[in-house]
């Protein structure tokens, strides 16, 4: 930190740099590196990918050609001593070469368990039933955990909520990064070192603050060391499971930001799982809603979040605070979750829902697309015309008021506005 | 509903600093041992029936502010006065009894603030039995009344539940239920939803507010989300490193800042829009984090991640200025009630500095290896 120069000594423009970039290392102190590498070897070392510094060739069987990630009709199901849970219940979706894709949903949705199901790091009682999951043309599905090996971390990795806890507390931060690479990608300890150092510094983490034990560094830094070490094999994926859940505001936006530039510069793809749809708004290209198990919409950002279609996702996108919107505007979703031991026929949503018709709790929705959105409700029937069918009726089980009705009709809201002052 | 002079809790000058435990070299070098200053004399009303809400990042002090209002938290220096009667000197168990019957806390986690061995009747009517009121007729009837207040209906079917059956929103009205039943007339929630997924958030504020309306309730709201802050404060004060920066209307505070840091907190404000808009062009990302309460900066204190900072800043400590409408900053732009001047943004071209940095740090090539 001492070596920056202080924000007041910088002209204003460049001033906006330092503000936006964060730690980013010095540029001088990579270049020389990053020009050896361009002009060494490495950059043949692999087949022209969408990353260009890929060290090591793509699997034997994979086709460069096919989508990265092609997961078709996933099914999770856990088995408790109560029954099977189905968590996840016919997901099926794509993820491109350098795209983002965010999954978002309440807990118990089954956001994680698809994340845990992609890289099999599933809980012992959890299997998958049903369904593939094509990582350019290779069926995930079907490995092995030995065969499994050579992708986790290599083409899939992850990083996880709570970096406290996925450190390990006694080792040195620059130690526990460069164990992977020396293992995985056959390194020595020496080269494993250096690499490490270059993965925090890429993440914004000074060198020598490698040597720091992770209960000496701060939350956000934490995090970073984690997105560090999800880079360390070079991977295609990246999976982040609610990577800024724990972190204050602006320690939030400075993580994404971090993300979003390493998208940008080393062409990763990226799946971010969170409950926070203002994440997925900030960082991704396309946002898939699940509930219940089940995709409920999916499409492009923009249009999802603009033009909501599905009841839930019209639900969410409501209850969620906007401090750029009217206060007090915050909508409640009705009742909660179902059991997903016992998940109700027809719509998962449907005992919740405002549009609820007779059709919903008799026949699952099928998954029709409108303008690129994907959407499984029954108030979009395929062949129509992407309007819904019918309109809610004013005071249908499960309407929702907001959360504090407006002044005009409320009395006591007005006394309030008095006590505030205003 | 109420007069709006009717002031319930006063803080002056509060300050909590808390001393560093040195090592042996210290002691034996005899080095000056520092202090951490959590909170740094800071003056706040609550007013009956209000939501305050107090914002901050981690280290900002706000829980100990919180910590200090339900003294479990002794305060350096400053005055606390409830209901108009001075309480900073009242400590111990048997003189706080009574205070603590009208200002009850809320803590953020409710899977550990809730013993996972204790039904949830025999948490909701522990303060009752601690606090020797009522028969045992009158706390039944009294703790069943306020599972039913925190929206957990029937009361007799969740009474006997214990904690692990429950999901996490229930969870927290279990906890505000154990607040409920001493019928306090102050709430301190430190974060009291933070735990929440979304659509359960929104529940537990509408209690909260619903409360409020039924009996006069009056809340500190400590959050370090800003967009909760708008949704439920009355009033905001957002505190940095020990001191209020900022104070005022929730509409006033959001909509126009004159903060710097407030104002920087607002540009970062999570939102659902997606960003094409030119919504992101105009953040504000602050470099670093909150630096440490035990060397907190000369002058202002947001000074040195202040993007507005000028020489003045570095030397002298603003005090909060009146900028009208019942709002106030600590900033020396503020002096006078003068609005936040426009910060010119950088032109695209300075933005090439960035871009043609080579950021990726490469994989060591088989030759180095």
């Amino acid at each position: 930190m001492s070596e920056r120069i202080p924000p007041s000594q910088v002209p204003p423009a460049a001033r906006e740099d330092l503000l936006a970039d964060d730690l980013a290392p010095a540029a001088d102190d990579l270049t020389t590196d990053g020009d050896a590498v361009t002009d060494g070897d490495t950059a043949t070392a692999g087949p022209p990918h969408a990353v260009g510094r890929r060290q090591w060739p793509l699997p034997k069987l994979a086709d460069p050609d096919a989508p990265l990630l092609l997961v078709d009709n996933l099914t999770t199901y856990f088995s408790l001593e109560k029954g099977t849970v189905h968590a996840v219940d016919g997901v099926s979706f794509r993820l491109d070469h350098g795209e983002a894709l965010g999954i978002a949903g309440e807990s118990g949705c089954g956001k994680t368990t698809t994340a845990l199901s992609l890289v099999q790091l599933l809980p012992r009682n959890a299997r998958i039933v049903d369904g593939s999951m094509k990582l350019m043309g290779i069926d995930l599905a079907q490995k092995t955990e030995n065969q499994m090996r050579r992708y986790r971390w290599r083409e899939i990795s992850i990083v996880f909520q709570g970096a406290m806890n996925a450190l390990n507390p006694v080792r040195r931060v620059v130690d526990q990064l460069a164990e992977p690479i020396e293992h995985r990608l056959d390194q020595s300890p020496k080269a494993a070192r250096k690499r490490a150092g270059e993965l925090l510094e890429l993440v914004g983490i000074p060198k020598r603050r490698g040597r720091a034990y992770p209960h000496e560094l701060s939350g956000g830094m934490r995090q970073r060391a984690m997105i560090a070490m999800a880079l360390a094999c070079d991977p295609a994926i990246v999976i982040g499971d609610e990577p800024t859940t724990a972190l204050d505001v602006m320690v939030q936006a400075q993580i994404l930001e971090l993300l979003e530039r390493l998208r940008r510069e080393l062409g990763l793809s990226l799946i971010l799982i969170t409950h926070d749809l203002s994440v997925i708004a900030e960082t991704c290209d396309r946002v898939m809603i699940m509930y219940a198990g089940r995709v409920a919409e999916e499409g492009t950002v923009a249009e999802v979040f603009r033009n909501p279609r599905h009841p839930y996702t019209q639900k969410l996108l409501s209850a969620f605070p906007n401090i750029r919107a009217d206060r007090r505007t915050l909508e409640v979703i009705p009742g909660s979750p179902p059991d997903l031991r016992e998940p109700p026929p027809g719509c998962r949503f449907a005992p919740r829902c405002t549009f609820a018709m007779e059709v919903c709790s008799r026949e699952v929705p099928p998954e029709t697309t409108f303008a690129g959105v994907r959407v499984a409700c029954h108030l979009y029937p395929e062949g129509g015309d992407g309007m819904p069918v019918t309109t809610p009726p004013p005071n249908a089980i499960g309407a929702t008021a907001p959360l504090v009705p407006p002044p005009s009709d409320a009395p006591p809201l007005e006394s309030i506005d008095e006590v505030r002052g205003a | 509903m109420t007069d709006r002079s009717d002031e319930i809790l006063r803080l002056d000058g509060i300050a909590v600093h808390f001393p560093v435990r040195g090592g042996l070299l210290h002691t034996l070098l005899r080095r000056a041992r520092g202090v951490i200053r959590a909170v740094d004399g800071i003056d706040l009303t609550l007013r009956r029936g209000e939501v305050l809400a107090l914002v901050g990042e981690s280290g900002s002090g706000k829980t100990t502010t919180g910590r200090v209002v339900v003294k479990l938290t002794r305060q350096t220096a400053g005055r606390l006065t409830f209901d108009g009667n001075d309480i900073s000197a009242l400590w111990g168990t048997a003189a706080l009894r009574a205070y603590r019957r009208r200002v009850q806390l809320i803590f953020q986690d409710p899977y550990e603030t809730i013993n996972p061995k204790q039904t949830i009747h025999d948490f909701v009517a522990e303060p009752l039995i601690v606090n020797h009121i009522g028969t045992p007729e009158e706390r039944e009837a009294k703790v069943l009344a306020a599972i039913e207040a925190a929206g957990l209906r029937p009361a007799t079917e969740f009474a006997f539940r214990f904690p692990h059956e429950l999901s996490g929103g229930q969870r927290q009205r279990v906890v505000i239920a154990g607040a409920l039943v001493m019928d306090p007339e102050v709430i301190v929630a430190d974060e009291p939803v933070s735990m929440l997924d979304v659509s359960i958030r929104t529940e537990l504020l509408r209690l909260m507010l619903d409360l409020r309306d039924e009996r006069g309730l009056t809340y500190l709201f400590i959050t370090h989300d800003l967009s909760l802050a708008w949704v439920i404060a009355d009033r905001i004060a957002v505190m940095y490193l020990g001191r209020i920066l900022e104070i005022g209307p929730a509409e006033r505070v959001i909509r126009d800042p004159h903060n710097p840091y407030t104002a920087a907190l607002v540009s970062v404000a999570p939102t659902t829009d997606p960003p094409s808009t030119g919504e992101r062009a105009t953040r504000t990302i602050l470099v670093g984090e909150t630096p440490d309460a035990a060397h907190i900066p000369a002058g202002c204190r947001f000074s040195p991640r202040c993007p507005y900072v000028f020489d003045r800043c570095r030397v002298e400590e603003p005090p909060l200025f009146d900028v009208g409408g019942g709002q106030s900053s600590a900033c020396w732009l503020s002096e006078g009630g003068r609005s936040l001047p426009v910060l010119p943004r950088p032109e695209p071209a300075a933005g090439t500095a960035t871009a043609g940095k080579p950021a990726v740090a490469p994989v060591p090539s088989a030759e180095s290896a």
